[in-house]
């Protein structure tokens, strides 16, 4: 299981891997958001955490049909299916893989692009918190959605269709608590709904990637 | 004599046979509800005092919200179905329902934008439940993108079924996380039956009517494009069998 | 016709929209009925004659 969970970093850290290009999409996705809505600071600086959270979100959604495509198209992922590893197993540890090298990158980057869209410095915690505790969940539904989509030529576009919609409760919860932050008011409830989305994703989806990936090979 | 199971209906043959005697009776049905609950409620009732005339939209609105949330639930019940049982009409019913679930959906923000512009001065407001709406609309889309997506029926039933089931929940949370993210601007609960009073008798008549109507072109429509899914299903097998 | 007050425009832009998708939904539901049936119906004819 390590040696899978190593295998597929070292694949996405590789040239080519896609990694970083997640990076440089959130970069640009933010850069482009002066252009579009005007250079005004409090602007800027009162929408910084949504748009953080939306580019964080459509860069982590970047990397998706990477997780199963290539090893279905090697038949790897047969070969895993068959491991003595259970699929639930190989399921958790693509979304982990996808996480430390999307979602952990993406939460570290954030604050460092907030200054570019003057997010209030009492926010860059929220910030990255609310992206350590959400992006698991991003990631773990993204993987549902890849091992759907797995069997699909050109399914890009159609996962991003399907998964899209799945989000809206975490990065409801993830933006409504740097918002709460910067206004000083409570964040605990909307924390505690995001970590708890994140525990409930974790635990109980890769049971459906499973038994959508068996579904697939058969 | 055996006692016939209630499966057996689901047999696609026998499927075939009782809905081609229901289907009229289903058609005529919601044709004559809907007629009756749509012109006593635009000819024949009485303005609203707040909210004028506009009322009137309720006949259309409230029918379409409900059916297109009835309409998820009822694929969902099908994708169980499915995936326990696997009975093919079931799943090509889930299959039949989305479209009309979708128009539904379609209908209800539509018609929710009309009636918004003069009552909250806006088409469109991100208040919980249009929000809400917004969100189921774009959950069928996305169903139904992965059932056209898929060209093995049997392995699109299997799939489709299962993000039927993973789109419930998350839906439901959506729910949830979108009224705490946004206080509303819709009344509490305009119909529920032990609520009867919320809404003046003289528009629940007439609106049961509509949502009676609503309901049968429901199911009128579901049978018949589950009808056409039965038959698609054949045809192809038949043409795969000519190429050998 | 009901006197609709100021609300004439909205009122009827409801119902005109409503009526025309579910007509659009059961004629296009129709239609791909028909056209199913024809086919499978001569494919049918196909296979035993």
């Amino acid at each position: 299981m390590i040696a899978l969970l190593h295998r597929d970093l070292l694949l996405a850290t590789r040239a080519g891997g896609g990694f970083g290009l997640g990076l440089v999409f959130f970069l640009i996705v933010v850069v482009l958001v002066p252009f579009g809505v005007g250079p005004e600071t409090a602007i800027l600086s009162r929408i910084a955490p949504g748009i953080l959270w939306v580019a964080a979100l459509l860069a982590a959604l970047l990397s998706l049909d990477r997780i199963f495509a290539l090893d279905h198209e090697d038949g790897s992922l047969s070969l895993l299916a068959t491991a003595p590893i259970p699929l639930e197993a190989v399921a958790v540890i693509k979304a982990a893989a996808h996480w430390l090298t999307t979602g952990v990158p993406l939460a570290i980057a954030a604050p460092v692009l907030g200054v570019l869209l003057h997010l209030d410095p009492s926010a860059f915690g929220f910030v990255v918190v609310t992206l350590l505790l959400g992006t698991p969940a991003l990631s773990v539904i993204g993987t549902f959605g890849a091992a759907l989509t797995v069997g699909i030529r050109r399914g890009g576009l159609l996962l991003s269709l399907i998964v899209l919609p799945l989000y809206v409760p975490t990065l409801i919860f993830g933006a409504e608590a740097v918002r709460r932050g910067v206004d000083g008011q409570d964040t605990a409830t909307p924390l505690l709904m995001l970590g708890g989305i994140t525990a409930g994703a974790v635990a109980l989806l890769p049971f459906a990637t499973a038994a959508v990936l068996r579904m697939n090979l058969r | 004599m055996t006692i016939m199971s209630m499966w057996e209906y689901a047999n696609p043959k026998r499927f075939m046979g009782w809905t081609g005697h229901v289907l009229p009776w289903a058609f005529g049905g919601a044709a004559v509800c809907l007629t009756v609950g749509l012109i006593w409620g635009f000819f024949f009732t009485p303005d609203e005092m707040r909210q004028g005339s506009t009322v009137k939209i309720i006949y259309l609105h409230v029918p379409a919200a409900l059916m297109a949330i009835n309409a998820w639930i009822m694929m969902l019940v099908a994708s169980l179905i499915w995936l326990v049982r696997r009975h093919h009409v079931s799943a090509l019913a889930a299959k039949a329902a989305a479209p009309v679930g979708v128009t539904m959906t379609l209908i209800a923000l539509a018609t929710g934008a009309i009636w918004g512009q003069p009552m909250w001065g806006t088409y469109w407001a991100w208040d919980p439940r249009l929000t809400s709406f917004m969100i189921l609309f774009l959950f069928y889309l996305g169903y139904m993108a992965l059932w056209a997506a898929i060209d093995d029926p049997d392995m699109a039933a299997d799939l489709t079924s299962v993000l039927c089931m993973v789109g419930s929940v998350f839906a439901l949370m959506s729910r949830y996380a979108v009224n705490f993210w946004n206080q509303g601007l819709h009344q509490g609960a305009s119909l529920s039956l032990d609520k009867e009073k919320n809404v003046a008798d003289v528009f629940y008549q007439p609106l049961l009517f509509a949502i009676a109507g609503f309901v049968l072109l429901f199911f009128a429509l579901v049978l018949l494009r589950t009808r056409t899914e039965i038959r698609t299903r054949r045809l192809r097998a038949l043409i795969r069998r000519e190429g050998q | 016709m009901p006197d609709l007050g100021k609300y004439v425009t909205e009122v009827l832009l409801a119902y005109g929209v409503s009526i025309a998708i579910l007509a659009t939904l059961v004629a296009m539901s129709w239609r791909q009925s028909r056209r199913v049936r024809r086919d499978l119906e001569a494919a049918e004819a196909r296979k035993n004659g």
